[in-house]
């Protein structure tokens, strides 16, 4: 921490936030992609009939599946299997990569094409394929740039939220070889004819899933490019990674969330494509995958459960949570130092990568509640940061300054005689450099508000002395 | 005159408004009495224990929260919170502090049910027509009172986050600013967007509290307005903090102080 309330220099996280502040490019583009996002949002359930009827129904079926979840994957594995699904369990990072290259290496794979997924960004699964010789490509556009420049995404729906048109078009000329243009229809041509080539030599497609419907086995992944529905049938085996958070019990569940988040997401009515997968194809007659493999994933998640952010578990990634916080707005994803940014992650990265190492991020929020405002499952989420906040100060080692300074300020607010002890004392301090009632600088672990504003002194007569002053008049000379 | 017995409300000034903006709670008083309520101001309030709960001291806390608890029960009537983010700790967060403690959570339910914020109080009231008289004489000082011509104040109106989005407190001190003469309301950009105070937040993150901060001034700059009025004394704080080093003109002030303009 850099304020005082905490020993050594600045840490890892106020170095990435200084530095996103610093970026005056960055800035624009999520002001600009931010605002619309949100209009967007807004104008897409302006058109939703009942909107709350449909978002209580998205959360009723989201906490359905949580609360029975044991029985819900049990069931979920059973109708998978009968649609033909191999299914996989992988209780962390590790264990979902070697699963997959597992797969990939029995099958001969050697070519992977990808849909666009958190999870498999979560367990780092690009690194662990290429480690075992499997080429992948990522076919959503946005995590394709991302791929090119050996970058990573700063938002859970659009990945290079961060990054200029202008930016985009010299990553093309300098890793495409390419002639340098901003404009986003052609280099959307030239992306697709790079990756027809590579969906049409792929064996492996690798997707994620936004839900996994418990009564079919189905899983339904959404997208806008088609590059889902490429991958998800033209290369011989198809693998997709799921948490194990993703269920819901029924397709009218699934119609619901569906509905939600399409609009909170991208501020659309449908997203494009709507892939629904019910496992291989039935007979060479058919199209399809020869095989399709799902690999649940736990990390952390059945530790969640049955934790104080439990309902975390219901997040829908729509991403909406990003678009409406005000310190993203400020600072985007990378600051985060996690895939999963904004409100969500400040929540869910200490949960799956630990709290020591992330204590920032509960921190990194001024509750104001934009967040929960916009969750379209409704998610606590600055309950959630109050939690963590809590854990951090019963479990981890908080600066001692901070811990001295609360029980200091628990004990004179307990005690009204000390209280204005302390008022005497600062009233003394500041008429000696006070200009006005403000002040330009405070000490010690304070000077963090006068870094950027003013400070108000305490003011005679405060409020209680007034009125007992007043008190005293009156009974003096009553009305 | 047979004045009906005025109803009783306990003012909670809140340490924020106590110490540094003693001025909101004043007028408090005064338009409170002018809408014919008896005030009282418990004895020995102190704060409701806010900070600490949000900075994740739970034990700290409850033992200040406890004891407000304690000095509000002891007394009746509705309990007045002059600040959006105080009477949202009071209302909705005491129940989470204390949910250990089947009793204390009883407690802090009917202190609960009893607590409202200003100026969704006010909002409520009779329109009061006649100047109350001795009551604004009492004021130490009236800065934003109309000086007798009538010459419309331009105010922006920052709704504070937990005045909004927790308390659900929208329309009130529009309501409030709309029926008040001398005041004419500017709009203001992204108004609903955090101004980046959040308590313990800007003094442990101070570049991002003081970014946000930022973005809130370009827009109260741009709105024109020559004063921003806030009900929450944190906010106030902020604002009226950043406003200053920026050198601004603008001042900072509480819904309830400008209410006075109305008087001829």
């Amino acid at each position: 921490m850099s304020t005082g309330l905490g020993g050594g220099g600045p840490s890892p996280f106020v170095q990435r936030v200084r530095k996103a502040l610093a970026d005056e490019s960055l800035h624009v583009a999520l002001g600009r992609a931010t605002a619309q996002l949100q209009s967007r949002r807004a104008h897409a359930f302006a058109s939703l009939d009942d909107a709350d009827v449909v978002r209580a129904h998205a959360r009723a079926g989201k906490l359905a599946a949580l609360r029975t979840l044991d029985v819900q994957l049990e069931a979920f594995e059973r109708r998978l299997v009968e649609n033909g699904t191999t299914v996989h369990w992988a209780r962390d990072a590790e264990e979902a990569c070697a699963t997959i290259v597992a797969i990939a290496q029995s099958r001969g794979c050697r070519r992977a094409v990808k849909g666009k997924s958190m999870a498999t960004e979560e367990v780092e699964l690009n690194g662990a394929l290429q480690a075992a010789g499997i080429e992948v490509v990522e076919s959503d556009l946005g995590e394709y740039v991302v791929q090119l420049d050996h970058d990573r995404p700063s938002h859970i729906i659009l990945p290079i939220l961060h990054r200029t048109r202008e930016q985009v078009g010299r990553i093309f000329e300098r890793e495409l070889a390419v002639d340098y243009t901003p404009d986003p229809a052609t280099l959307a041509r030239i992306a697709r004819e790079r990756l027809r080539e590579r969906f049409l030599a792929a064996d492996l497609g690798i997707t994620g899933a936004n839900f996994g419907v418990v009564e079919s086995g189905t899983l339904c992944i959404v997208s806008n490019e088609g590059n889902v529905r490429m991958s998800t049938s033209l290369p011989r085996v198809h693998v997709a990674l799921l948490g194990i958070d993703k269920l819901v019990p029924t397709l009218a569940d699934l119609d619901a969330a569906l509905k939600v988040l399409a609009r909170s997401a991208t501020g659309q009515k449908s997203t494009v494509y709507v892939s629904l997968v019910n496992g291989p194809r039935r007979s060479v007659a058919e199209e399809g995958p020869e095989e399709v493999h799902v690999v649940l994933l736990d990390h952390r998640r059945t530790r969640t459960l049955a934790g104080e952010t439990a309902e975390m578990l219901a997040c829908i990634r729509c991403g909406a949570c990003l678009n409406a916080c005000p310190v993203f707005q400020q600072i985007g994803g990378h600051a985060y130092g996690s895939i999963y940014p904004g409100p969500m992650g400040s929540v869910l990265t200490p949960t799956m990568r630990g709290l020591a190492e992330f204590e920032q991020l509960p921190q990194a929020s001024s509750l104001c509640g934009a967040c929960k405002e916009v969750c379209p499952i409704g998610i606590d989420l600055p309950r959630m940061l109050l939690a963590l906040r809590r854990e951090s100060v019963a479990t981890l080692p908080i600066a001692p300054s901070l811990r001295a300074a609360m029980r200091l300020w628990s004990f004179v607010m307990t005690r009204p005689r000390w209280l204005r002890l302390a008022r005497r004392l600062a009233r003394a301090w500041a008429s000696r450099f006070a200009s006005n009632g403000w002040l330009r600088r405070l000490p010690g672990p304070f000077a963090g508000w006068t870094a950027h504003r003013d400070a108000r002194l305490p003011v005679a007569p405060s409020f209680d002395e007034w009125w007992a002053a007043r008190e005293r008049t009156e009974r003096g000379a009553p009305r | 005159m047979s004045a009906p017995l005025p109803r009783v409300v306990q003012l909670f000034p809140t340490c924020l408004v106590n110490e540094l903006l003693p001025e909101v709670a004043i007028a408090a008083v005064e338009r409170l009495e002018r809408a014919g309520l008896r005030v009282e101001v418990p004895a020995g309030l102190t704060c409701c224990g806010q900070p600490a709960w949000n900075a994740g001291f739970a034990a700290e806390a409850k033992a200040v929260a406890r004891r407000t608890l304690a000095i509000l029960a002891a007394t009746q009537g509705p309990i007045v919170i002059p600040s959006g983010s105080c009477g949202d700790m009071l209302i909705h967060q005491m129940v989470e502090l204390f949910r250990d403690e089947p009793k204390a959570v009883a407690q802090a339910r009917v202190i609960a049910s009893r607590c409202v914020e200003l100026t969704a109080l006010l909002a409520t009231l009779p329109a009061v027509s006649t100047p109350g008289g001795s009551m604004a004489a009492a004021a130490p000082s009236a800065p934003l009172a109309a000086s007798g011509a009538q010459k419309r104040l331009r105010v922006a109106y920052h709704p504070s986050c937990h005045l909004t989005r927790g308390l659900g407190v929208r329309e009130a001190p529009l309501e409030l600013l709309r029926a008040t003469p001398g005041v004419e309301l500017v709009p203001l950009d992204r108004s609903e967007e955090c101004c980046g105070f959040g308590g313990l937040f800007s003094v442990k993150q101070p570049d991002l509290s003081g970014a946000m901060l930022d973005a809130k001034c370009r827009a109260l700059e741009a709105s024109g307005a020559e004063v921003v009025a806030s009900c929450d004394a944190g906010c106030l704080l902020h604002l009226a903090g950043g406003l200053r080093r920026r050198g601004a003109t603008m001042r900072a002030c509480h819904v309830v102080e400008l209410l006075r303009r109305d008087e001829p």
